[in-house]
């Protein structure tokens, strides 16, 4: 038992978390005393407890696992070994419970963490629509509902898309750029663990006296500043989940930067590889700033600061400055990822080179730089300033001039291709035309008088579901299916994947076109009973939201039973060019047997005798180089 | 890659994708946007157009819907024509496109088209935006003062120089009316979706908007709704705007500044003589439309009245054993005694001027009623 308790692993970690609970009541209950305080006479005067804990107890929890250890070995002065590679790859299926520094190991840690809160966050829509398939209450009250719809958004952003794109890109971007890991690993596993502090958190809100956090995945001061405990789960597990994602884009930027196999200049990466560059420039840069509005929340409630109680001169407006500044950009963190993989499966799957790659790159750079400058359409009826709204006005909409490029150039890379229209294609048009239908709609919103009346409806939750949904889930399902042999060594079931996907793409459009409607008709969002008016497209919507639910176990049971009994994965099954279908499936421990040399670009299908890397000595390597993104053909008739 | 080709070597013309083909998804095209516009601008989207910023609201967003559809429809065409056209056919399995890897002209097509149309909107819009915000010409604006607080609104009159308060919006049809929004607790949004205008009620500062009613309503009036979620009751925070004709609205200002009537805010018209017997229940659980009383039953658990609300405390629970006085008290000032768990300041502290006489009495003597039980 004591060797248990002095390994790292989880019985340390249980430990760590016991002695961290005692700490996190003695400190409380010494400060209370030195203020006077030393009885506690009602449960809310013991929230100190919680609040404490909750920063205390995940530090006890990965000091425990394991995840310092290294680090702290070395700033002690005690030996160390740099090449140390006991936590690197799987063995058997235990591995991927404890920190492992193989980003492949790491990336179906994510991956698979993030399926789970999928799954999650989709039951509590499915709890949603139940409660809102007829006016009136039926099943929940107004609480619990805040609570579902707040939990919903939490988790599919912070748990969902955000960290599964940073999964898909751990496996898939060191071998893509041939690279044998990240660059820092032992802070890749550090990212991982972070978040299922975060999922847990925002769980275990429900928990909290007072229900989970309610006030919307936005928490909006001055309401969430003065919500019961639950808001602080929220408040809290955003810092881990932010600090997860900061950390895991510091990875992914050193990594394309320096770690590039030779011959690959920025402009022979995959686009992959772009778009994850330009997402964690977009992390890096924007996150600390929901970070700062969580904190100030926190501050407000714990130690009755006040950053956001007018009547002691706080300002409510600055809250939804902050927060936007991050959580506008947030929708290209959730967005240009799933570009990436789009752009990889369309190439493939046209068999043809993506139509205007610099373009492609540079409208990436674009949505970055101009990402930056639009937050302030979230508040158009804030109350805020009037005339920052124009301005804000045109440059949301001049954003959609890049993502336009992006889309052409995408119906290009199709035209005159070769097809296969297998599962990840069909995703990937999917794609094409349900995030055109969602785009549309944000320049709808963009038009200042229009977002008067628009603002805090139904035709919000359109909008973003279209973009989330029909745009970055699309494209992950089309990502997953694209790289699942990869990463499992395994073929999916094709007539399954296409099921799932005719079945989804349908239920998908019914359940959320409708809201467009009852958006403009007048129905506000977040509210558990609405008027009768409404009766009969809600209605429709949560059947068919039912049915959406349903055609996800249709993928889960695809992915579960062909990861244990699927056909043997060839290395390469869909013959591309990039250089991680260039290694076995799944690939080596460390990824390449020999490191490859890149002398062209990544999509020359048709070039006739192109390749992107070989394996050979650099000095064979020049043979042919094909510079990517070079015009040298033009079109024939 | 060794001996796999192209499709376009193996297949130089091939009937696919070419000048036939784009003239047919052109057309096809042109068909489909004609048919999506047509959709687009039959369906009647807006509730109903109740002011002239509506108008001009509504035509943006029509001019919207024909921009809108032919760039939705040219995305859908090409993939459904590269789907049909570009399939692999069996046989194919080790073909490859063409390896076309841009054309500067289309690029720079499809990089300024989208702009100039983009900017031409942002223009369009501008103008509307001006429009629709702008003072009115000519003659004095009516200034009404918009309080909300969790979970409810009221309404600051000056008339004339005389003060008034309601719970109900009364406006005169054809005059710039000017709202300034104010917030007692978190933040509200002053909605009445029929003008199509809102603003948020921002702690610490007053917003405004003005909209210039052009429709009488019909006797149960606009809905005016909060659509910034601010908790529990937020579903919940709805009142009535009623759009009135000159005479009508003065008459109704005249009643209001009436001594006598201020008490009960507007009290029931055409009630004639004697008030009529009050069904208590009735009142528990629908409010009244007319005052603007809202639910008792929207945020309180009462089995008899058949309400499930749980923003406040579950009255069926916490009457046990009261008496009417504190039935009373908790109607009419309901932070004096707050129950456990609960805090002071969610229930509106309005119901005093709200209710009449007959009502609270009423309600009082079916809550005691039904405590009693």
């Amino acid at each position: 038992m004591t060797v248990r308790v002095r390994q790292p692993g989880w019985t340390r970690a249980a430990a760590f978390m016991l002695c961290g609970a005692a700490f996190s009541v003695g400190i409380s209950w010494l400060v209370r005393m030195l203020y006077g305080h030393g009885t506690y006479s009602h449960y809310l005067e013991a929230e100190s407890f919680v609040l404490i804990s909750m920063f205390v107890l995940p530090f006890a929890f990965l000091i425990g696992l394991g995840a310092f250890d290294y680090w702290f070995y070395w700033a002690a002065g005690k030996p160390t070994r740099p090449e140390d590679h006991s936590g690197h790859g799987a063995t058997s299926w235990k591995s991927y419970f404890y920190p492992n520094t193989d980003h492949k190991v790491i990336g179906i840690q994510y991956t698979v963490h993030s399926f789970f809160f999928l799954f999650v966050g989709g039951l509590m829509a499915m709890l949603m629509r139940a409660e809102l398939a007829q006016p009136g209450r039926q099943f929940v009250d107004s609480n619990t509902f805040n609570g579902l719809f707040s939990v919903h958004a939490s988790i599919l952003i912070f748990l969902f898309i955000i960290p599964v794109f940073a999964g898909l890109a751990n496996y898939v971007l060191p071998l893509m750029i041939g690279a044998p890991d990240m660059a820092f690993p032992r802070l890749n596993a550090l990212s991982f663990w972070l978040l299922p502090i975060a999922g847990v958190m925002m769980l275990a809100s429900f928990f909290a006296p007072g229900g989970s956090f309610a006030s919307g995945w936005t928490a909006y001061a001055p309401l969430s500043t003065s919500a019961p405990l639950g808001q602080m789960f929220f408040t809290i597990a955003v810092q881990f989940a932010g600090a997860s994602s900061i950390a895991t884009a510091l990875n992914f930027l050193v990594t394309i930067i320096t770690m590039r196999a030779p011959g690959m200049s920025f402009f022979r990466m995959p686009l992959l590889a772009w778009a994850n560059f330009s997402t964690s420039l977009l992390v890096v840069i924007a996150t600390p700033f929901i970070a700062a509005s969580q904190f100030f929340v926190l501050l407000d409630y714990a130690l009755g600061f006040n950053f956001f109680n007018a009547a002691k001169g706080g300002d409510v407006l600055m809250y939804q400055h902050v927060f936007w500044f991050y959580s506008h950009p947030a929708v290209y963190i959730m967005m240009l990822p799933g570009f990436g993989i789009v752009s990889e499966v369309l190439s493939v799957k046209s068999r043809k080179p993506i139509f205007g790659y610099r373009m492609m790159a540079f409208s990436l750079l674009a949505i970055v730089v101009l990402g930056f400058t639009v937050w302030a359409h979230h508040m158009f009826v804030s109350g805020m300033q009037s005339w920052i709204r124009v301005p804000m006005m045109i440059t949301t909409a001049i954003i959609a001039v890049p993502t336009g490029i992006k889309i052409f150039s995408w119906l290009a890379t199709l035209w005159r291709g070769v097809i296969r229209l297998d599962t990840p294609m069909l995703f990937a048009l999917g794609f094409l035309t349900m995030f055109t239908c969602g785009g549309i709609s944000g320049v709808v919103l963009s038009m200042i008088p229009i977002d008067i009346h628009v603002s805090d409806t139904y035709f919000i939750v359109a909008h973003i579901h279209y973009v989330l949904f029909g745009g970055s889930l699309f494209t992950i399902f089309a990502g997953v299916y694209y790289w699942f042999p990869k990463m499992t060594g395994r073929m999916y079931d094709e007539r399954l994947g296409k099921l799932h996907f005719w079945l989804t793409f349908v239920f998908f459009n019914l359940t959320f076109a409708p809201m467009h409607l009852i958006g403009v008709k007048g129905m506000p969002r977040r509210v558990a009973d609405y008027a009768d008016q409404f009766a009969t497209w809600n209605l429709v919507i949560s059947l068919a939201s039912f049915a959406l639910g349903i055609s996800t176990l249709i993928f889960a049971y695809n992915m579960i039973a062909s990861w244990r009994g699927g056909a043997r994965a060839p290395a390469n099954p869909w013959r591309a060019l990039t250089l991680e279908w260039q290694v076995s499936s799944p690939p080596p421990v460390f990824n390449f047997d020999q490191v490859p040399t890149v002398v062209g670009g990544p999509y020359e299908y048709g070039v006739p005798g192109a390749v992107h890397g070989i394996f050979a000595p650099p000095a064979a390597a020049e043979a042919k180089p094909t510079p990517a993104g070079t015009h040298a053909q033009p079109p024939t008739e | 890659m060794g001996e796999e080709s192209t499709r376009a070597e193996a297949d130089p013309l091939g009937g696919r994708g070419g000048r036939r083909a784009i003239q047919q998804m052109a057309i096809v095209g042109l068909i489909a946007s004609a048919l999506g516009i047509a959709l687009g601008l039959a369906i009647n989207w807006f509730p109903v157009q109740g002011s002239k910023q509506a108008d001009k609201i509504d035509t943006l967003w029509n001019v919207l819907i024909i921009c809108s559809v032919p760039v939705f429809v040219l995305v859908t065409t090409v993939v459904l024509f590269a789907a049909r056209d570009f399939r692999m056919r069996p046989g194919e399995e080790h073909l490859d496109g063409p390896p076309i890897h841009g054309n500067t002209k289309l690029e720079v097509i499809w990089t300024a088209i989208p702009a100039i149309m983009l900017v031409s909107l942002c223009t369009y819009a501008y103008l509307v935006l001006h429009d629709i915000e702008k003072a009115p010409a000519a003659g004095s604006e009516r200034n009404i003062a918009v309080h909300g607080q969790q979970f409810t609104w009221t309404f600051d009159y000056n008339e004339g120089g005389k003060k008034f308060s309601s719970a109900q919006l009364y406006v005169p049809v054809g005059e710039s009316v000017h709202f300034n929004v104010t917030t007692k607790d978190v933040l509200h949004d002053f909605w009445v979706p029929a003008w199509r205008m809102k603003i948020d009620a921002v702690p610490g500062l007053t917003t405004h908007y003005r909209v210039t009613p052009t429709k009488l309503t019909p006797t149960d009036g606009y809905p005016v709704v909060c659509a910034e979620l601010c908790g529990l009751g937020h579903a919940f925070m709805r009142q009535t705007a009623h759009v009135l004709s000159k005479p009508k609205f003065d008459a109704w200002v005249a009643k209001m500044t009436k001594p006598a009537a201020t008490a009960p805010a507007a009290t029931a018209p055409a009630a004639g003589g004697a008030a009529p017997a009050v069904d208590a229940k009735k009142l528990f659980s629908e409010g009244n439309q007319q005052t603007g009383a809202t639910a008792c039953g929207a945020c309180h658990k009462l089995a008899d009245a058949g309400t499930a609300g749980g923003v406040g405390p579950d009255l069926d629970t916490v009457l046990k054993g009261k008496d009417e006085a504190f039935i009373r008290q908790s109607i009419l000032q309901p932070d004096a005694e707050v129950a456990q768990g609960f805090s002071k300041g969610i229930m509106p502290a309005t119901y005093a001027k709200l209710l009449s006489k007959p009502e609270v009495d009423a309600l009082v003597k079916y809550l005691e009623e039904v405590a009693a039980k």
